[in-house]
């Protein structure tokens, strides 16, 4: 019913990465923008006028599912997230898959290391005399995991981080920022039996799911959406838990007291 | 198929210039030949960074081998305290602990400065700066690093930043010494007290700089609070651990804060003692 | 036709939201192989959106509630259409389904004594919605992820394969459920598997087991301003109607109070309940707490009359009546509707939603953390010190396929089951905020459980899955390339729906359509002509159009391969767009009364004749019919009586207002 003006509207230009595992480049394109758009409307506009076939994942638009994770100018970032009011209007702007992980079709990557990464931490652990509905937890002791918890599962941070963006042979041994995060969540649930079941989640971050690869240069915290600190708050977190266990001798003797005296 | 439709069996990954394409241009990865293509100025940072420690290191050095210009009454430079070998200057009241005796020869600073400098070396955020400036491992957000291997801190010397928090100790202890001297400087040149100059005041923030930064260490985080896993039954503890985690916050913000409050009280110290400057009293 | 591979399951789900995942889990944990297939990656389902929480009556906050009364803020939300056995099981179930998420590994807030905190929504008479800040549905999703990955952890440690008993098919779309062939037609065949396509490279495949469970969400993408994300295609709609199923209640679509106006390329994006839950008012340009003037007479005693006696609520809901802004999500969408058309909305068409003045910025930026990232990214509004432009926005169908209440199971059928937004009946004309998470739990979990029981009950004699039936799906899915395929192009007789696309020819000589353009008129007619108010010679036009829109469906092209091509996988589903949007412009016309989610211009009033009634739609038979012929047929089928002690849980004088004098002396 707001019929806005024409003068928000302009031509904006686009390099946007087309191809697959076998090759591709950037295409160049002119598309319209309207105010208040964001880098996601342009691609859809793309698809429904100049490239029907252009490959995107997307979901909720709403920064809300995680879906729709590309380069931006060389940045990570969410497409829906990302407005076109950023950029000045002469400038070209440069669309890219990630480039952490193997390319399927134009900005569509094969994310599968992540869903595999996910597997291989360890689950909670529920207590086993607690039924359902039983369970009693302090906010300011949810807290912590509830931050982490806010992951919409983008994997920006995955791809950002260079011990695996850079270094395709880390894959293996690191379990990257998500995934680190997803261990500090868990060892910091109240609740988590995982000790009873001789799991000790503090030490399998490092030997299990290669946390002493981060070098904590925090490009993960820098891309993330939904402004989770994932350094401060997880991984320097986990790495301090896992030099309690490892590197300090104190802790160390304190908890072999006291795990015998309960 | 007809319709040409059909999926083609994957060819498997295309040939690459050579065995060095990895990471974002290896042969799995889009196409791309350019390492980044960012457009900000993310080079920025990184230099600044490096421009700020080269400038620190350099003035450090110097005035730490110097041996000399190190105290005048009441003020001791930060860089000179505790004074742990024979050959000091006498600081009336000040820190002089003689614990190497006479046997060392060199500069009385190297003895003390270990501690600090480890504290900072091994400190969260100075790793991110070095790893990132010096080391370009990366040197920005994707932004690809010129090395082919990477191990991070898995393997010696760099897993030794596990221990960070032994420098914490040490830095609380290195903390309260030179909370002391700033208190000695409320004395005058005679060691009256009641008395202050334009070098306490530089003193005092001086150490509020550094009391801040340690006490915003992650460790400190870690060890105040952090650790426990129930907030609930220790709620003196998750009070501090917020307080803390409000002043980690800043980090990296009370890490250069301190860094150059340090120099600069040690600068001042220095321009006293060579009478370049007379500190000028209030009282 | 080239060779499709097969894999034999014995549970097949379609769908990995809320109610998929419930599902599989539980048919995993009854020991059968459970194989789940969705559009999207594994945890971004539709599910993520939701914001409020989780309607359960665990009494937490306030310990006055219990099944009954949840039971009975569901049956008036839904003004008594409401299918009162699943109403039933959903409140009597629903806290023991929130609990269960907290052993694997949930983290509601909490409240003081270390329970899961319950806010207040609209319609509930308690506080009653477990949640997480404003992300409840992430949390679900993530925590039902979750368990299905710790599910095969343990098939891991057993076998060494994580897949061996519950596989994720990500990236992939059902386009028709197989049935086994019947002797004629279809009639009572049963469920043989599911025909599939792998978006990512576009290779078919085919799912072979004796149950397929339907979790595939709502409809919402047929109509322009929605709150739903581009899979709510209504494909479990359109397949049980193919798959000799039918769909009961379509004509009821909710549509949210409160959705993003501004930017244009928002709108519609959902502006969670709990804003007003939590104190956010309404007001319109004229600064005019305007709700106050549309409480109608059913509800009358339960809201208040000032806005003193409103903002008194928040604080002692004893001894004050609630806000008007808490009404049913129908109630608030239409005196939206009408203040924008009375010429008192905001500049970009909608009413203002406020906050700002009401709670102070911290508390605002934790009690709504999502909501004022939203905006600020958005629309460049900061929430804590403005107010936001809210209208209403389709959200939610509550018609879906026709299921029996306690198993799920889809009526007709065998084989064939229902859970979540994709099944009917639940919520009646209208659902409540809240009782959407809980339906996905309840009969997710029932859909699951009663799948595996019948799969287990088929192990001697699975029905087969017939090669022509194969064959005719993959040459309906290749149409949209141009080129007929080579056998089957002149009409496979032995497609699952005999009425499949299969029948008709391809147009030669007309021109090819673009699917994008197809699809952006279905989306501008329905939202026009069926939208929040409606009226006949409206519907009617629709039907209309929807004719048009089908012929021109059947000739939509794409260029390109298979290979994640999102042309293509837009003109396959047009037809399930299509097939929903008839059935729901159908039931609208048909349905002379307003009730919920139907509101006629022409018939205003709630008629008790109509209450016991349910519009049932089911595929025609489209032999030797042209492509504009209308593909649905629908018919009026009597409601079960409402059990004498359900009731009873009601006073006299309010079920006056809904049940016709007849069904009252029945009792």
């Amino acid at each position: 019913m707001t019929t806005a003006p024409d003068t928000t509207s302009y031509d904006a230009h686009f390099k946007v990465w087309r191809g697959d595992v076998d090759g591709g480049g950037l295409e160049d394109f002119t598309v319209e923008v309207n105010e208040g758009e964001v880098v996601l409307d342009i691609i859809h506009r793309l698809q429904a006028t100049q490239a029907p076939d252009l490959a995107v994942r997307w979901n909720c638009k709403a920064g809300k599912c995680g879906s729709c994770s590309a380069e931006i100018n060389g940045r990570p970032r969410l497409l829906c997230m990302t407005r076109m009011s950023v950029f000045d209007r002469a400038e070209t702007i440069t669309v890219t898959p990630l480039r952490a992980f193997p390319v399927v079709r134009d900005l569509v990557t094969d994310v599968g290391f992540n869903y595999q990464k996910a597997r291989e931490v360890p689950a909670f652990v529920p207590p086993r005399e607690l039924a359902p509905g039983e369970y009693r937890m302090q906010q300011e002791d949810v807290g912590r995991s509830q931050e982490f918890r806010k992951c919409i599962e983008c994997f920006l941070c995955q791809d950002t981080c260079h011990v695996v963006r850079d270094h395709e042979e880390n894959k293996t041994a690191f379990a990257g920022p998500r995934f680190l995060m997803r261990v500090a969540e868990l060892d910091m649930h109240p609740l988590d039996a995982a000790d009873r079941q001789g799991l000790d989640r503090q030490s399998a971050a490092q030997d299990e799911h290669g946390l002493g690869y981060c070098n904590i240069t925090k490009c993960c915290t820098e891309v993330c959406p939904e402004g989770i600190r994932i350094t401060d708050n997880a991984l320097i977190p986990l790495k301090e838990r896992a030099a309690d266990r490892k590197y300090d001798p104190l802790v160390w003797l304190g908890d072999k007291i006291r795990r015998r005296q309960g | 198929m007809a319709t040409g439709t059909e999926p083609q069996q994957n060819t498997g990954p295309r040939q690459t210039a050579g065995p060095q394409a990895t990471g974002v241009r290896g042969s799995t990865r889009a196409a791309i030949a350019a390492p980044h293509l960012r457009k900000d100025r993310w080079w920025l940072a990184p230099a600044v960074t490096v421009l700020g420690l080269l400038a620190f290191v350099v003035y450090s050095t110097w005035r730490a081998f110097a041996g000399a210009d190190y105290y005048h009454a009441p003020y001791v430079s930060p860089f000179y305290s505790p004074c742990l070998a024979d050959n000091c200057a006498t600081m009336k009241g000040g820190p002089n602990w003689a614990l190497f005796g006479q046997w060392w020869g060199l500069s009385p600073a190297l003895l003390i400065l270990i501690f600090p400098l480890g504290f900072r070396l091994t400190c969260y955020y100075y790793r991110k700066a070095y790893y990132r400036g010096f080391w370009a491992s990366p040197p920005a957000c994707a932004v690809a690093e010129p090395h082919k291997t990477y191990s991070g801190e898995t393997r010696f010397p760099l897993i030794l930043q596990n221990i960070h928090r032994y420098f914490f100790y040490a830095a609380l202890l290195v903390a309260a010494v030179l909370t002391w001297d700033t208190l000695l400087g409320f004395r005058n040149a005679e060691y009256a007290w009641g008395h202050m100059g334009l070098g306490t005041l530089i003193f005092l923030v001086n150490i509020v700089l550094i009391w801040a930064y340690t006490l915003s260490c992650h460790s400190c985080r870690h060890i105040v609070g952090g650790r426990l896993r129930h907030f609930s039954k220790h709620p003196v503890r998750y009070r501090m651990w917020g307080w803390v985690g409000k002043l980690n916050e800043r980090h990296m913000l009370l890490a250069w804060a301190s860094l150059i409050s340090v120099a600069l009280a040690d600068f001042y110290v220095y321009l006293l003692a060579t009478g370049a400057f007379t500190d000028p009293r209030f009282f | 036709m080239a060779h499709v591979e097969r894999h034999q399951w014995d549970v097949v789900i379609i769908g990995a939201g809320g109610a998929g995942l419930r599902a599989a889990i539980e048919a995993r944990e009854r020991g059968l192989r459970t194989a789940v297939i969705c559009k999207s990656l594994f945890g971004k389902a539709h599910t993520v959106m939701a914001e409020g929480g989780i309607a359960a009556s665990m009494g937490n906050v306030n310990d006055g509630d219990n099944w009954q009364v949840h039971f009975r803020d569901t049956m008036r939300g839904g003004k008594f259409l409401n299918q009162w056995r699943m109403a039933e099981l959903h409140a009597r179930e629903a806290p023991d389904r929130v609990w269960e998420l907290e052993t694997w590994g949930a983290l509601f807030d909490r409240t003081k004594d270390g329970r899961i905190s319950q806010r207040n929504f609209g319609g509930h008479e308690y506080p009653r919605l477990a949640h997480v800040g404003d992300r409840t549905g992430l949390e679900l999703i993530r925590t039902l992820q979750q368990k299905v990955v710790s599910l095969q952890q343990e098939d891991f440690k057993e076998s060494g394969d994580y897949e061996a008993r519950i596989k994720v098919f990500q990236e992939c779309t059902v386009t028709r459920i197989l049935k086994e062939d019947g002797e004629d037609g279809d009639e009572g065949g049963r469920v043989s598997g599911a025909f599939c396509y792998e978006r990512e490279s576009g290779r078919f495949f085919v799912l072979e087991a004796p149950a397929v469970v339907l979790a595939t969400g709502g409809i919402g993408k047929s109509f322009k301003v929605t709150s739903n994300s581009w899979e709510y295609t209504g494909d479990g709609h359109a397949l049980a109607l193919l798959a000799g199923a039918s769909l009961i209640n379509m004509e009821f679509v909710q549509f949210h109070p409160t959705g993003m106006v501004w930017p244009p390329s928002v709108k519609g994006i959902l502006v969670t309940e709990s804003v007003r839950g939590d104190g956010g008012v309404l007001r319109n340009s004229e600064g005019k707490r305007f709700m106050f003037g549309y409480v109608p007479d059913v509800f009358k005693e339960k809201y208040a009359e000032s806005e003193q006696e409103a903002d008194g609520w928040y604080e002692d809901p004893d001894s004050n009546r609630r806000p008007p802004e808490l009404l049913p999500r129908d109630e608030v969408a239409r005196a939206i509707n009408a203040e924008v058309k009375a010429g008192r909305g905001s500049p970009h068409g909608g009413v203002f939603l406020d906050v700002s003045t009401r709670m102070p910025a911290e508390t605002i930026k934790r009690r709504l953390p999502s909501m004022h990232h939203q905006f600020r990214e958005l629309a460049d509004v900061d929430i804590t010190a403005e107010p936001m432009e809210v209208g209403p926005t389709c959200h939610y169908v509550m018609g879906g396929v026709d299921v029996d209440s306690d198993t799920a199971a889809a009526r007709g059928v065998p084989g064939l089951f229902a859970a979540g937004e994709v099944a009917g009946g639940m919520h009646g004309s209208n659902r409540l905020g809240g009782n959407s998470l809980s339906d996905l739990l309840v009969f997710g979990r029932r859909a699951g459980l009663h799948a595996a029981e019948y799969a287990r009950a088929c192990a001697g004699g699975r029905p087969a899955v017939g090669a022509e039936q194969v064959d005719a799906a993959a040459a309906e899915a290749l149409r949209p390339f141009g080129e007929a395929e080579e056998p089957g192009a002149d009409g496979p007789s032995g497609a699952t729906g005999s009425t499949g696309a299969s029948g008709v020819s391809r147009g030669g000589g007309r021109p090819a359509q673009n699917p994008y353009a197809v699809h952006q008129e279905l989306q501008q007619s329905m939202n026009e002509l069926v939208g929040i108010i409606r009226r006949e010679e409206e519907m009617s036009e629709a039907l209309e159009r929807l004719g048009d829109l089908r012929e021109r469906a059947g000739r939509a092209t794409v260029e390109g391969h298979r290979q994640f091509n999102p042309g293509w996988h837009l003109a396959l589903d047009l037809r399930n767009m299509l097939l929903v949007s008839e059935c729901v412009a159908r039931a609208a016309l048909n349905r002379t009364e307003s009730r919920g989610g139907h509101t006629r211009d022409d018939y205003p009033e709630m008629d008790r004749e109509w209450r016991r009634a349910n519009l049932v739609c089911t595929l025609k038979a489209a032999e030797g019919r042209g492509e504009r012929a209308e593909r649905i047929s629908l018919r009026r089928r009597e409601m079960p009586p409402i059990r004498k002690d359900l009731l009873e849980l009601f006073e006299k004088e309010e079920l006056i207002k809904y049940l016709t004098d007849e069904e009252l002396t029945s009792e």
